[in-house]
């Protein structure tokens, strides 16, 4: 693509280009930098004046006060990073199976209410599940899951986001391999787990980093359905650590907390990247 | 089971007698189909259908869990609009919001992914990981570094810069003021705001068919910015339609970054949107009638902006 100029001895518009990406890409980044730093500063340069970006003597005294301190609860934080591996990964794990099985007919089956099933899809990517939390909580409270692990599951595992991208990626595999999978007497069932599963991996690859990202990070759930201490997940323990909002207390033990919690996402995401890139191509919306 | 009868119902107008059978047997046929659709459906159903129309019944009531809910017609509306002057207020600061962080957002995510689009593919990554990592960061989390880059005191690295700089001589409450606090709002959710969207848009313009250029430039076509107006854009629509729904969504549910920095209530509300008034409602004070109001009046603007922009984008 770069081939459409070209001519020039010297290309300023490509040194412009690289220029701005790596400026503008080095200040997304600073904050972040910032916080690596920070969790590894010692207690005598937190709060130094004036203020300084990096780190100098760079500790790990921040994470280890992390898993022995408890802070106000007497819950040790290793419980809170369980909560929230368990949850995230019922999450996407029960989410990948769900949405693969719906995806399979509502892209290579045609039966009655296919496109209907799929325009509602379509139509719940349009609002936000937040606008529908009230009676989410009034049921999940009726069947009496408050304070149990299915409660911070069960309502996020049919996620329309990722449902439709893996049924617009569904949609582009040729039918072919399905038919001589039907040939050879295989059934449906077995169709979806030997031809439709390992063709689909970029997507679910896909639907895993985003459920995983916003089940990870998402504070509600353990907000709303749960009291017990020993329930809640590692967003909202963060927010018991730094004191409540505004306040900044135990930076350090903060900034430690906080660096672990974003180091798995971004893992996540270097790992599935080039899948992602792949299903993103069929994300396209028409009217 | 219930599938016949929505079958039914919805054929009834339609069909003669003789079709619903048709259906019925077209649908037994294809029973596998629904065994696969099932898990899906009941949870989608039990989530997000359900909880739709509850939510629409029950703000025509008032609820506080304890008792039974009672039927008090439009009473919720009414207070809302006339004397909820907080929820007023909410709507002003949700609305100048996001139409800042929306349309800003949206045309840097795809400025940005153009640019990356431009460059060769090896060097690509490391760039995307540059623009896209702050979305995947929870607000949580970041909330140490923003507290901390906008802390009212001479130790705030943003007044301390700004001092040393001589733009001002004592240090200014960021978080405080409530001048600055929607502007800070929406500095940290742009940071932020480099998300599906983008990948989207990077991923739609990797796949643009290169003799799609070439013929341009056959056509006369000499400048990057009329590639990109002429050919780029019309055939990434697709992703940007998807973008922009998703674009809509989250500028509207601004609540985490507005909490973490501000704080539940704001001072003088100044960072309070539909969404912050709608859990202090909610899960505060419990009131699930009023609260499930304030739900349906946010739901109505998405799904009515989205429509809005499919008409707008969708049209080819």
């Amino acid at each position: 693509m770069t081939g459409a100029v070209k001519g020039r001895k010297v290309d300023w518009g490509g040194i412009f280009l690289y220029l701005f990406l790596t400026l503008f890409g080095l200040l997304m980044l600073a904050p972040l930098v910032y916080m690596v730093s920070t969790a590894f500063k010692p207690t005598s340069e937190l709060f130094l004046f004036p203020p300084r970006f990096f780190v100098q003597n760079p500790t790990f005294v921040n994470f280890r006060d992390l898993l022995l301190i408890t802070g106000t609860t007497s819950v040790p934080f290793s419980r809170f990073i369980f909560n929230s591996i368990l949850i995230s990964s019922c999450i996407v794990g029960f989410g990948i199976l769900v949405s693969a099985m719906a995806a399979y007919p509502l892209a290579k089956h045609n039966m009655p209410f296919r496109s209907a099933i799929f325009n509602m899809v379509v139509l719940a990517i349009m609002f936000s599940p937040l606008v529908v939390q009230i009676p989410q909580y009034l049921l999940i409270s009726k069947i009496g899951l408050i304070n149990t692990y299915w409660a911070m599951i069960l309502p996020y595992i049919a996620a329309p986001i990722g449902m439709f991208l893996m049924t617009q990626f569904l949609r582009q595999i040729p039918d072919a391999l399905l038919e001589a999978a039907r040939i050879d007497g295989a059934s449906e069932w077995r169709v979806f787990w030997t031809v439709v599963m390992p063709m689909l991996k970029p997507a679910i690859a896909t639907f895993a980093l985003f459920s995983f990202i916003s089940a990870w990070n998402d504070p509600y759930p353990a907000m709303v359905y749960t009291t017990d201490q020993d329930m809640k997940s590692l967003p909202l323990a963060i927010q018991t650590i730094s004191g409540g909002y505004g306040i900044v207390a135990r930076v350090g033990t903060l900034a430690a907390a906080s660096l672990l919690m974003i180091i798995p996402t971004i893992v996540v995401f270097i790992v599935t990247q080039r899948m992602v890139l792949q299903t993103m191509a069929h994300s396209g919306l028409k009217e | 089971m219930s599938m016949n009868r929505e079958a039914a119902a919805t054929a009834a107008p339609l069909r003669k007698p003789g079709k619903w059978s048709l259906l019925w047997s077209e649908m037994k046929k294809n029973k596998v189909s629904y065994l696969f659709l099932a898990p899906f459906l009941i949870l989608f159903t039990l989530f997000t259908i359900v909880p739709v129309f509850t939510s629409v019944g029950l703000s025509f009531t008032y609820y506080n869990i304890l008792e039974a809910p009672r039927f008090i017609g439009l009473s919720n509306y009414r207070l809302l609009f006339v004397d909820d002057d907080i929820f007023l207020k909410a709507i002003g600061i949700t609305l100048k919001f996001a139409f800042i962080t929306g349309p800003v957002g949206y045309v840097m995510a795809f400025l940005l992914a153009w640019l990356i689009s431009q460059i060769p593919q090896k060097y690509r990554f490391f760039y995307t990981l540059c623009y896209y990592t702050p979305s995947i960061t929870s607000a949580t989390a970041m909330s140490v570094v923003w507290l901390y880059l906008f802390a009212g005191d001479r130790k705030g690295l943003l007044n301390y810069f700004a001092t040393q700089l001589g733009i001002i001589d004592e240090p200014y409450l960021f978080l405080q003021n409530i001048n600055s606090i929607v502007p800070v709002i929406i500095i940290v959710s742009l940071w932020m705001s480099m998300g599906v969207g983008f990948l989207a848009f990077l991923a739609g313009l990797q796949n643009v068919p290169k003799d799609l250029y070439e013929a341009g430039e056959i056509d006369g076509i000499k400048y990057r910015w009329q590639q990109l107006l002429y050919i780029t854009v019309p055939s990434v629509k697709p992703q940007l339609l998807f973008g922009a729904v998703l674009q809509v969504v989250t500028s509207l549910t601004v609540f985490d970054v507005s909490v973490q920095l501000v704080g539940l209530p704001s001072p003088l509300y100044a960072g309070h949107t539909i969404l912050t008034h709608l859990f202090d409602y909610a899960f505060i004070k419990f009131e699930m009638g009023y609260a499930a109001a304030i739900a349906v009046v946010l739901f109505i603007m998405m799904i009515g902006l989205n429509r809005l922009i499919f008409n707008w984008l969708g049209k080819d």
